[in-house]
Order: structure tokens, then sequence, then C-alpha cells
């Protein structure tokens, strides 16, 4: 009752004062430069955890390996990334032309085959992309090694003695089914990955909110275009749960008997009963246990 | 060693300070199957990991089917083996666990073919195709698109059977199969590893069921203390053990 009355009270506030300026959210909401940024937060986000998920299984599978200098570079790497703030990170690699204007590839303290200008390879995206997914890295390592070491020890000795490798029997055995304790962690981490994008904006790279900043620095009607890009995040972030939803349930397999019913298959089984016929109750003879009470 | 299927020759092991085999020698023939039965602690399951090893051996030699098992013979020196020439070598040896530890997230087909497809690169129409022989030979073809928690232990044991089995093994061995399992399904269990036995695999298995041992093994083994104490013909060995540790063992489960 109290939530209700809460409830109520906010809806009131945010529908009927004037200064969210709903009107002018309505207009904004979908111009080309407001959709522009929120495309280049998605692609930010799926390009960013890609690098994280990709990068972080492979450090978690270097932290594990029996050869200690494998397994230390790993934690080197995490304990590096971890212990800076990604906004520092993301200002570094903005700048990293300052520390290292020419890029090269080659053997150290050798010839260099390929070079490059560092500030024309390293744009803001670039800086952007590398900030966000090495830093997703390190915590996606910590995930991926939960769900390794969660998996029984039987299992990989089981693949073991069938003869398979290490790596054959970490990528059919173990990951597989450290899945179901990886994924939810990861949808955890891509929302919070979705939003962790806006910090970009401090690089002026137009992203969702920077996209609407440029806006309100112009026309100053900063409430509601923040409202805009607080919308656009909630859409992003509910399709985003609607899809873990349905990757669990797919790593679920052989440890449910029963998988949990999606949301479809559930309406549909209560519609199903809707149109079910009422069971009889006068079948049951009466004080029979179960009957009608 | 020549014709032998497993040399054991004073093989130690120890964890930290901790020893758990402290000299074990045992012999195999082709076709034999020998029961390893003793005390728990007694280093009987250790034994076991160390002939696909699954664990190092810390002193001692190991020779499975003529070959030194984990090492090379390099100049009078022992060399490790590289970890594909160990995959090798353990997918010739089949291992039944305790506590079946089939892939739960494959069906008990996908389980029986993995190792066949991965391991051996076997095509997988025919991996299947034998994949089916097997789990009908463990009486399970009815099962073959389940997936393991569904079904009772000793289906689940017959499949890690039937898996192993997949790979062709020349030896088999079993980590106490039935420890794990209600009783009346231990049976079944038993039932598959008789007609195995019948079929000519060697097989060294450590158990607590001596009705099994005495009847299927060609040999009985009794270890403790991280040494073999006794062996011999299993009825000879269960009717009348000579070691005074053997009689005392005996006498409480017997």
């Amino acid at each position: 009752m109290i939530v209700l009355v809460i409830a109520a009270t906010i809806a009131q506030t945010v529908f009927t004062n004037p200064r969210f300026q709903w009107g002018v959210v309505a207009q904004y909401f979908s111009t080309i430069q407001v959709l522009g940024g929120l495309l280049a937060t998605i692609e930010l986000t799926i390009v960013a955890m890609v690098i994280g998920i990709v990068l972080g299984t492979l450090l978690a599978v270097m932290r594990l390996s029996p050869n200690p200098l494998v397994a230390g570079i790993s934690w080197l790497y995490i304990w590096f990334l971890r212990g800076t703030p990604v906004l520092v990170q993301i200002l570094f690699w903005n700048f990293v032309s300052a520390l290292f204007p020419d890029i090269g590839l080659g053997i150290p303290f050798g010839p260099t085959f390929i070079h490059a200008n560092a500030n024309s390879l390293i744009g803001p995206f670039v800086a952007a992309i590398l900030a966000l997914g090495l830093n997703e890295a390190a915590y996606m390592a910590e995930i991926v090694r939960a769900g390794i070491i969660s998996v029984d020890p039987g299992q990989t000795e089981a693949a073991q003695a069938l003869g398979m490798t290490r790596l054959q029997s970490m990528r059919r055995i173990v990951l597989p089914q450290a899945m179901r304790v990886i994924i939810p962690p990861t949808g955890n981490e891509t929302i919070s990955m979705l939003k962790t994008t806006s910090l970009v904006s401090v690089i002026a790279y137009s992203e969702l909110l920077y996209s609407v900043q440029t806006i309100y620095n112009r026309t100053f009607q900063i409430i509601p275009l923040l409202m805009v890009a607080v919308i656009w995040y909630l859409i992003v972030t509910s399709v985003l749960t609607i899809g873990q939803f349905y990757i669990e349930r797919h790593f679920a397999r052989g440890t449910a008997r029963e998988l949990p019913p999606t949301p479809l298959q559930r309406l549909r089984g209560l519609l199903f009963t809707f149109h079910a016929p009422p069971a009889a109750p006068s079948a049951l003879p009466p004080g029979t246990l179960g009957g009608p009470r | 060693m020549s014709g032998l299927m497993l040399r054991a020759d004073k093989v130690c092991k120890s964890f930290g300070r901790l020893d758990v085999l402290c000299g074990v020698d045992l012999e195999v023939a082709p076709r034999e199957v020998v029961c390893i039965i003793g005390p728990s602690g007694s280093g009987k399951s250790t034994f076991l990991r160390c002939i696909n090893h699954l664990e190092k051996v810390s002193a001692g030699e190991l020779w499975v089917d003529g070959e030194l098992v984990g090492y090379r013979q390099a100049g009078g020196k022992l060399q490790e083996l590289r970890d594909n020439e160990i995959c090798r070598k353990r997918s010739e040896i089949g291992m039944v666990f305790q506590r079946f530890n089939l892939f739960p997230h494959m069906t008990v087909l996908q389980n029986v073919i993995e190792a066949p497809v991965r391991v051996k690169r076997q095509e997988r129409g025919a991996a299947v195709d034998r994949a089916r022989t097997l789990i009908d030979r463990v009486g399970l073809s009815d099962k073959l698109d389940w997936y393991p928690n569904q079904l009772s232990g000793g289906q689940q044991q017959r499949v890690a059977i039937a898996r192993a089995l997949a790979m062709e093994p020349k030896l088999m061995l079993f980590d106490e199969p039935t420890s794990a399992l209600d009783p009346e399904l231990v049976g079944e269990v038993l039932e598959v590893m008789r007609r195995l036995a019948d079929d000519g695999m060697t097989m060294i298995v450590v158990t607590h069921e001596m009705g099994f041992a005495r009847e299927v093994a060609n040999r009985a083994v009794f270890m403790d203390g991280g040494v073999v104490v006794e062996e011999g013909e299993p009825r000879a060995f269960f009717a009348s053990p000579q070691h005074p540790r053997t009689q005392q063992f005996l006498s409480k489960i017997l």
C-alpha cells in the first residue's frame, strides 16, 4: 500500500511537473543526432564486450595454466587494469600518441616493419574501444575464472582420461558447463558497459550522452534532453535483459530436468487454462481429501 | 616386461609430506582381470590414477603394454613426455570413475562419441554407429538422447563404461565403479563388467564388491599402507588369506 502511494506520487510529479518538458523530449527523442548517438553507444557496447569476453576468457585460461609465467602475465594484467579507474584509462588511450607518437611492428631493438602515426591510428573511437574493451577483459577474466573453477574437477579428469588435451577439455567440456555461472554476471557487465560508454563523452566521442549534451549546450533544455538519454538507456537495457533470459535458458541444458517456460509459453499456458473447461467438482464424493472446500 | 599389459616397479607417490604409495609392485597380463581391495586410504585409487598419468609417480616405474607411463628414457635419464604424447597414451586406457563423471551438458550419444570424434578424429557417422552398438551392449539403446541427470546412477555408470569402450582401450581401469550406487543398482553395473571380462578385456578394478572379485577376477590384490600386501587366486585368497593384515581386513567385511 505504501509502495503504491509512493509510486503514485512519483508518477504524478513526472507527468505533471511542466519543467520535465515532455514535448521537448518527444521532439528530440528520435532525431538523427540522438539516434546516431544511440547507435554509437550500442556499437561501443558490443565491440567492447566482444573484446572483453574473448580476451577475458583467454586471460582466465592463462591464469589457471600450470605454467607460472603464463599465469603471472594474466595476474599482472588483471592487477593493473582493475587497479586503475576506467575514466583514467579512457583519457590515457586518447592521449597515448603523446607517449608513443610512432607505433611500429617489428623486432625489439631491431628493424621495424610497419610504421603508423599514433595520432591518426588512435582516434576517439579506437581509444574508446581500447579503453573499454581492455578494461572489461580484466573483469571478464575473473568472471570466466569463477565459472571454470565452479565446474566439478571430475569433468576435467574424465576428459583427460579419454585423451583430450587441456584446450580440448576446456573448450568442449569445462567452458560449456561454466557458462551457467558465467552468463548472469556477463549480462550484468553488458548492462553496466552500456552505461559506462557514457564516460567516453569526455573524449568528445559522440555516443548517446555526448549527442544530447551537444544539443542542450545549444538549446539549454538540459533536463528534457537528459530524459531522452535516460529513456533510451532503459529501453536498450530492457532488451538486453530479455536476451539474457534466453541465453541462460540455452545453457541450462542437462542441468534442470525441465527448462523454465519462456514468457510466450507462459502466456500460451495461461490462455490455455482459461479456455479449458472447469473441472467438475461433483465428480468427487463429498469429504474426499483434496476435494472442493 | 614383454607381453605384460602392466608392470609396476616400486611405484611411489607422495602428496607433499604424505606418502600414499610406498613401492607398489604389480604385474598384469593381457586379458587378465585384477581386483584391488583394501581399506580406504591404502592408495588403491591413487595407484589407478598413476597408471594413466592423472597423477605423476614420485619414484619407481610404470609400464603399460611395454611403454613407460608419462616419461621417456633418454640417455639413462627420465624425461617427461609432452602433453600430446601423454594424451595419446591416455586415450588407449579406459577409465571409469566412482562418480561417473558423465558430461552433463551432452546427451548419452554425445557423451559416447565425443572422444572418438575429437581425439581419434573418427568420422562422425562411423562414431555414431559404433556408439549405438556400445550403448546397446550396456542395455540403454532407448536412452540415446537423454541427458545424464535424467538417468539412474546405474544407468549413468553403464553409459560411462560405454564412453570408455568407445576409445577401444587395451586396458580398462575401474575406480570403485559401484561405490556411489544404491544397492539395488549395483548388480546391473557388475553384470556389464562381467560380460566385458568374458570378452577378454584386461581390467584393473578397485572395488569393495567381494563377490565380484571372487567370481570374476583372475587375481585379487590386497593393498594397505601404500604397498601390495598380498595377492593370489581369488578363491584361495578369500578362503585362506596368509598375511595377518589381510585376515584382519577380510574378517571385518565378510
